[in-house]
C-alpha cells in the first residue's frame, strides 16, 4: 500500500479516536489494559532498580548534610518540647470545651491505599505520573492522591494494573481551596511557569477584611466536587490585590515535594456528589 | 519479520527509557524526547511508510499513558515520521549533519505544535517564556541525546539492510 493512503487512513483513525475519547471513554478499557500488560511489569522492575540506585547515591551525599541537620534538629527539639507543653495545655482546654459543646471528631478518617510511582510524563508540558495500582486494587477515576500529608493530585485515568495521576502543579489542573483560618474560598491553579519555581498560583480570594496573611494554610474546600475537604494544599507565600480591588491572588508553596516523590497514598473514599436523578 | 520484531523492540526500549529510566536517573527538569529521535530516524533511514508507522506507535504508547486525548500525539508523531521519510532519498549513513538537523527541526516543530494546541489555545500567551524555558532546553537535550542514541539505531539499520540484501541475492 502506498504510504500516502496509509497516512490518510491513519489520520482519519486518529481523528475519530480523538473525537471518541473527548466525548466518551470507550477506548480507555481495551487500550489501557493492553499497554498495561505489556509495559507495567517492565516499568515496575526498572522503577525499583532505579530508585534503589538513586537511593544509594543519595545516601552518600546526604551523610554530610545529615550531621549538620542533626545539630539543628537538636535545637529544634528543645524548642518543640517547650511548645508541646504549651499545646498540651491548650488541648486539655479544647477537650473540655468540646465535651461541653458535644462536638464530634472534626475530621473524618479516610481509607487509603499506598502506591509506588513507576513512570513519569517527560513531555515537559504537563506534570503527571503513573502509579502501580489500578482498577484491580479498587482505584477509580477522580480519587484523591496525597503524599506526606499534602495533596498531590487526583486519578485521571485507570487501567487494570496502573493509573495516571494528574498533579495539582500541572498546567491543566484547578483545585477549589480555602484558607484554613478564615475559610475564604479561592482557586488554586497549576502553572508551567511557576512549576519551575516550585510554587502554585491561586486566585479569586475574597478577603475584604485583609485577615489572610502570608504563611496561612490552604486546604481543599468543602464546595469542591472532586476533592475531599480539609486536605492540606500548601502555605501562602505572596498576596497581591487584583486590579478589580475585590479579589486577591498570589502564590503558595505546595506542602508536597513534587520533585522527590516516589510513593503516594490514594484515598479510596470519593466525594459524594448530588446526582441529577 | 525480523525487521518488525526489532522495530517493536526498539520502540519498547524507548518507552521504558523515556518514561521510567530518565525521570529516575536524570536529576533535571527537562528531558530529551527519544520518541522524536526514533521516529525521525526511522523516517529518513527507511522510508515514509516505516516512518509514519513507527511514529504512530510511539505516539500511541505516549497517549495511552499520558495523553488526555488518545490519538493526538499519535497523529503528531505520524506526520513527523512521514515528512522525515521524504528525506530518505538524500540520506547517506556516513553523513551525521542531516540527521542532526532533521531531528532538531522535528523536535522544534513538535514542541511548537504542542505549545499552540495545548497552551496558546488556553490563553497562555507568553511565547517567549515557554520558548526559552521549555522548547529550547528540550531541543538541546534532544540534540545531545541524538549524539548518544543515533549511532546504535544507525548500526541496527545498517545490519538489517545488509541481511536483506544477502537474502535477496540468495533468491536471485
Amino acid at each position: 500500500m502506498p504510504s500516502k493512503y496509509l497516512l490518510f487512513i491513519l489520520t482519519i483513525c486518529c481523528s475519530i479516536m480523538m473525537l471518541l475519547t473527548f466525548g466518551t471513554s470507550i477506548f480507555d478499557k481495551p487500550f489501557n489494559n493492553i499497554f498495561g500488560y505489556i509495559m507495567v511489569p517492565f516499568e515496575k522492575g526498572i522503577g525499583s532498580a532505579g530508585s534503589w540506585i538513586a537511593g544509594r547515591s543519595e545516601q552518600l551525599v546526604q551523610i554530610k548534610t545529615l550531621l549538620d541537620e542533626n545539630k539543628e534538629l537538636k535545637e529544634q527539639i528543645s524548642k518543640l518540647t517547650e511548645e508541646n507543653t504549651l499545646l498540651q495545655q491548650d488541648k486539655y482546654e479544647l477537650n473540655k470545651l468540646r465535651q461541653l459543646f458535644e462536638l464530634d471528631e472534626q475530621y473524618e478518617i479516610y481509607h487509603k491505599v499506598g502506591a509506588r510511582i513507576i513512570a513519569r510524563d517527560t513531555g515537559n508540558w504537563y506534570s503527571s505520573f503513573v502509579i502501580d495500582k489500578g482498577s484491580k486494587d479498587g482505584i477509580e477515576p477522580d480519587m484523591n492522591v496525597i503524599a506526606g500529608g499534602g495533596l498531590v493530585g487526583r486519578i485521571s485515568d485507570v487501567g487494570k494494573n496502573w493509573s495516571r495521576v494528574t498533579g495539582i502543579i500541572s498546567d491543566n489542573s484547578n483545585v477549589s481551596g480555602m484558607t484554613l483560618a478564615t475559610e475564604d474560598n479561592l482557586i488554586v491553579s497549576g502553572d508551567l511557569k511557576c512549576m519551575n519555581e516550585h510554587v502554585i498560583l491561586y486566585s479569586q480570594l475574597v478577603d475584604s477584611e485583609g485577615a489572610v496573611q502570608v504563611g496561612d494554610k490552604i486546604v481543599t474546600s468543602d464546595i469542591s466536587d472532586k476533592y475531599l475537604p480539609g486536605i492540606l494544599i500548601g502555605y501562602i507565600m505572596t498576596i497581591e490585590t487584583d486590579n478589580n480591588n475585590l479579589t486577591k491572588s498570589g502564590t503558595l508553596s505546595p506542602a508536597v515535594d513534587f520533585e522527590h516523590l516516589s510513593e503516594v497514598l490514594v484515598i479510596t473514599d470519593k466525594k459524594q456528589i448530588l446526582s441529577d436523578e | 519479520m525480523l525487521k518488525f520484531f526489532l522495530t517493536g523492540l526498539t520502540i519498547g526500549i524507548c518507552c521504558i527509557l523515556q518514561m521510567c529510566v530518565f525521570p529516575m536517573a536524570l536529576p533535571v527538569n527537562v528531558f530529551p524526547n527519544l520518541f522524536i529521535i526514533l521516529t525521525a530516524a526511522c523516517g529518513f533511514m527507511m522510508e515514509e511508510k516505516e516512518g509514519l508507522i513507527v511514529g504512530f506507535l510511539c505516539g500511541m504508547a505516549y497517549d495511552v499513558f499520558f495523553g488526555d486525548l488518545v490519538g493526538f500525539h499519535a497523529l503528531l508523531y505520524m506526520y513527523i515520521g512521514y515528512f522525515n521519510g521524504k528525506f530518505s532519498r538524500v540520506f547517506y549513513p556516513e553523513d551525521i549533519k542531516l540527521p542532526l538537523v532533521l531531528i532538531t527541526m522535528s523536535d522544534l516543530t513538535y514542541s511548537l505544535i504542542c505549545y499552540v494546541l495545548l497552551f496558546l489555545l488556553r490563553g497562555r500567551l507568553e511565547f517567549s517564556y515557554y520558548f526559552i524555558h521549555v522548547i529550547l532546553p528540550e531541543m538541546i537535550c534532544t540534540l545531545v541525546a541524538t549524539l548518544i542514541f543515533y549511532p546504535p539505531i544507525l548500526k541496527l539499520n545498517e545490519w538489517l539492510r545488509k541481511r536483506e540484501r544477502r537474502s535477496e541475492q540468495r533468491f536471485v
